[in-house]
């Protein structure tokens, strides 16, 4: 597949930090492509390099196969912008928002097309001031599309949203990837990386530490599932007992609670069950999950994407 | 779908739109712009209107000089002990202190700094010479100036419009591009097509629409409510007011190009205005300021619009005779809207 976008070597400082130290990625078409890290990792400093909005310090930056120096404005028709916290102005209604917007582009939707696509549809005639967290979002989905883009970069779509906004607006992207379009987006949310994005960036200090789809990152760490278990005077088994089940690679217990890290769940998890039933233990709660890019986040850098 | 659309459709005329939509929506901004220069005006012109002529508190300290001086109806005469009027000058309750002189004179005791000290010596000194008998030898009779074009609410208007053209255009200007800047809103714009010079000019379409409202809202009530005068051609009356308005808005484009804040745009604008307001001649004339220091007052454009209106308005003045003041406006706008361009800040 082509590279939609093309970043090389780039590296932006300001006056006593390196916000963007030696970045190089490829974001083909038609691909969601997530940059992921936590706050202050570098993300809306690369993002905004690659949108035209900050010159970089050195490197390159190819989109569509032309240059923000010698083609800024055939890019901007054919690029979609979300920024992070942008207020649009709050006396204008949701249609005279879109309808500004829309004056900007020489092809794409009506505004009330536009807005159908967020499904905005029965907040057209509203105030911006009186929309919801999610639904300004939305609008601002809205004003991203009104020109048709090829290439969609949406900066920490969902931050700040409450669960159920979070999911709508997923739902909204996975619409606009199944039309065929380029999504780059940042994100400091891992369940939101491994939902929407085809392959990940996982950026810390400036740096991209690790490269590739949320499958093949999670796999890289060589540990696949998380069981968690609780039994009765479950204090009696010993870590080394534990250990010696097939296909467990780490244990770790927390007030009577045991976690283990394992290889094979199909194996595991009845060997486990056979270790309780020999010696009469009952078990009171059992919990399985997958191993997260949480949790290849934190074997990287031995931090936490965020502070919860 | 297509290039083919209305030009309503196109970005100047929408962003116009939207500085316009989101100006009337904002009910604090209407008022300041339109009602409150009516309700100055009323006040004032209220206040001053056939204003009579002052009369002056004086004070004798002998009955027969208090009986001559009160032939004269613009002094009003107390007769006091010495040392009581010596008090009522002292804290200012008169104006002057007439008391019996050696060898049959007469001394006045006043403040010469004073104006009405001064007036009212010029008075008594009159009706005492008058009342031991002198006769002018020149008859003189007076003629009331009270028409039209020379009382104080001619002089206020075309002052108020003047600095209500600077206030509305610069806060107009200024507040509307640094919250834009705040809000991020500016980023946003320029992450789209839009062509940057359309997103200024739309500050100065929108200005002109409301140039013609807050002109109107002013003028019409000078003139309908006081009988202001508009002995000028209403051409060049517009061309003023629009060439004013234009330069205060290059002028508040200056001052909003860098500026992040709100607080920040609003300390920058008052420093800028408030001298104006005292020295450009809005409520009184700009000549009562020392000599040394008029040549750089009648540069400020405040000064040279309200110069502009004033001799329009009240003297019909030509478009010649308005060169001058046109040619400072024009100074203030080439060079604060290069400046602007230079300096603005689009992040």
């Amino acid at each position: 597949m082509a590279a939609a976008l093309e970043v090389r070597e780039l590296r932006k400082a300001y006056k006593d930090v390196v916000a963007v130290d030696g970045v190089t990625l490829e974001v083909r078409a038609g691909e969601c492509f997530g940059l992921l890290g936590p706050n202050g990792a570098g993300k809306t400093t690369t993002i905004e390099i690659c949108e035209g909005l900050l010159d970089a310090d050195s490197g390159s930056v190819e989109m569509l196969g032309m240059r923000w120096e010698t083609d800024s404005e055939r890019l901007r028709q054919r690029l979609g912008i979300q920024l992070q916290e942008t207020q649009l102005s709050e006396k204008l209604t949701v249609f005279e928002t879109v309808r500004l917007f829309r004056s900007f582009y020489k092809a794409g939707p009506s505004p009330a097309e536009a807005i159908a696509l967020v499904q905005l549809q029965e907040k057209q005639p509203s105030r911006v001031g009186t929309l919801s967290g999610g639904q300004k979002q939305r609008l601002a989905m809205a004003c991203a599309l009104v020109g048709d883009p090829e290439f969609l970069f949406l900066d920490e779509p969902t931050t700040g949203l409450d669960p159920q906004a979070r999911r709508q607006l997923w739902d909204l992207i996975e619409e606009f990837k199944r039309g065929g379009r380029t999504i780059l987006l940042t994100t400091h949310y891992m369940d939101e990386a491994e939902r929407l994005c085809d392959r990940v960036a996982i950026m810390d200090h400036g740096k991209i530490i690790a490269l590739g789809t949320p499958r093949e990152l999670i796999g890289s760490i060589g540990v696949e599932h998380v069981v968690e278990f609780s039994a009765g005077g479950a204090t009696l088994l010993t870590v080394s007992d534990l250990k010696k089940i097939e296909g467990v690679r780490e244990v770790t217990t927390e007030n009577g609670n045991v976690q283990l890290q394992v290889t094979e769940l199909h194996r595991a998890v009845p060997a486990l069950l056979a270790e309780l039933n020999r010696q009469g233990l009952p078990l009171t709660e059992l919990r399985t999950h997958s191993a997260t890019l949480e949790d290849v986040f934190v074997t990287l850098t031995g931090r936490r994407l965020r502070d919860e | 779908m297509s290039d083919q659309r209305r030009w309503t459709e196109g970005p100047l005329a929408q962003m116009t739109l939207v500085r316009f939509l989101e100006f009337i929506r904002e009910p604090e901004a209407l008022f300041w712009v339109f009602i409150f220069p009516i309700l100055l005006a009323a006040g004032l012109g209220i206040a001053f209107r056939n204003r009579p002529a002052d009369v002056l508190k004086i004070a004798a300290t002998t009955p027969q000089l208090a009986q001559s001086l009160r032939q004269e109806k613009l002094l009003d005469v107390a007769q006091l002990s010495e040392s009581a009027a010596q008090d009522a000058l002292r804290t200012g309750k008169v104006a002057l202190v007439v008391g019996p002189g050696p060898s049959g004179g007469v001394v006045y005791k006043y403040d010469d700094t004073n104006p009405e000290g001064r007036g009212a010596r010029m008075l008594a000194d009159r009706a005492v010479q008058r009342a031991a008998g002198r006769v002018d030898p020149v008859s003189a009779s007076d003629q009331w100036m009270r028409e039209p074009g020379s009382r104080y609410i001619d002089f206020l208007i075309p002052g108020l419009l003047g600095m209500n053209l600077m206030g509305s255009a610069i806060w107009g200007m200024g507040f509307a591009i640094v919250d834009a800047r705040r809000r991020k809103l500016m980023k946003r714009l320029i992450a789209t097509p839009m062509p940057r010079h359309d997103f200024l000019l739309s500050f100065v379409l929108s200005r002109l629409f409301m140039l013609v409202i807050e002109v109107g809202v002013v003028l019409g009530f000078g003139a309908l409510v006081f009988g202001v005068p508009v002995r000028g051609s209403l051409f060049n009356l517009a061309l003023l007011c629009l060439l004013a308005s234009m330069s205060f808005s290059a002028l508040g484009l200056l001052l909003a190009s860098r500026a992040r804040t709100i607080e920040a745009v609003s300390g920058l604008m008052n420093s800028i205005m408030m001298p104006m307001w005292i020295v450009s001649g809005v409520f009184f004339s700009a000549q009562r300021f020392p000599d040394f220091a008029q040549p750089v007052i009648k540069a400020l454009p405040l000064t040279a619009a309200i110069d502009g209106l004033r001799l329009n308005l009240l003297q019909g003045a030509s478009l010649a005779q308005l060169a001058p003041q046109m040619g400072v406006l024009g100074f203030w706008l080439v060079v604060c809207f290069s400046l602007a361009l230079k300096l603005f800040r689009w992040r």
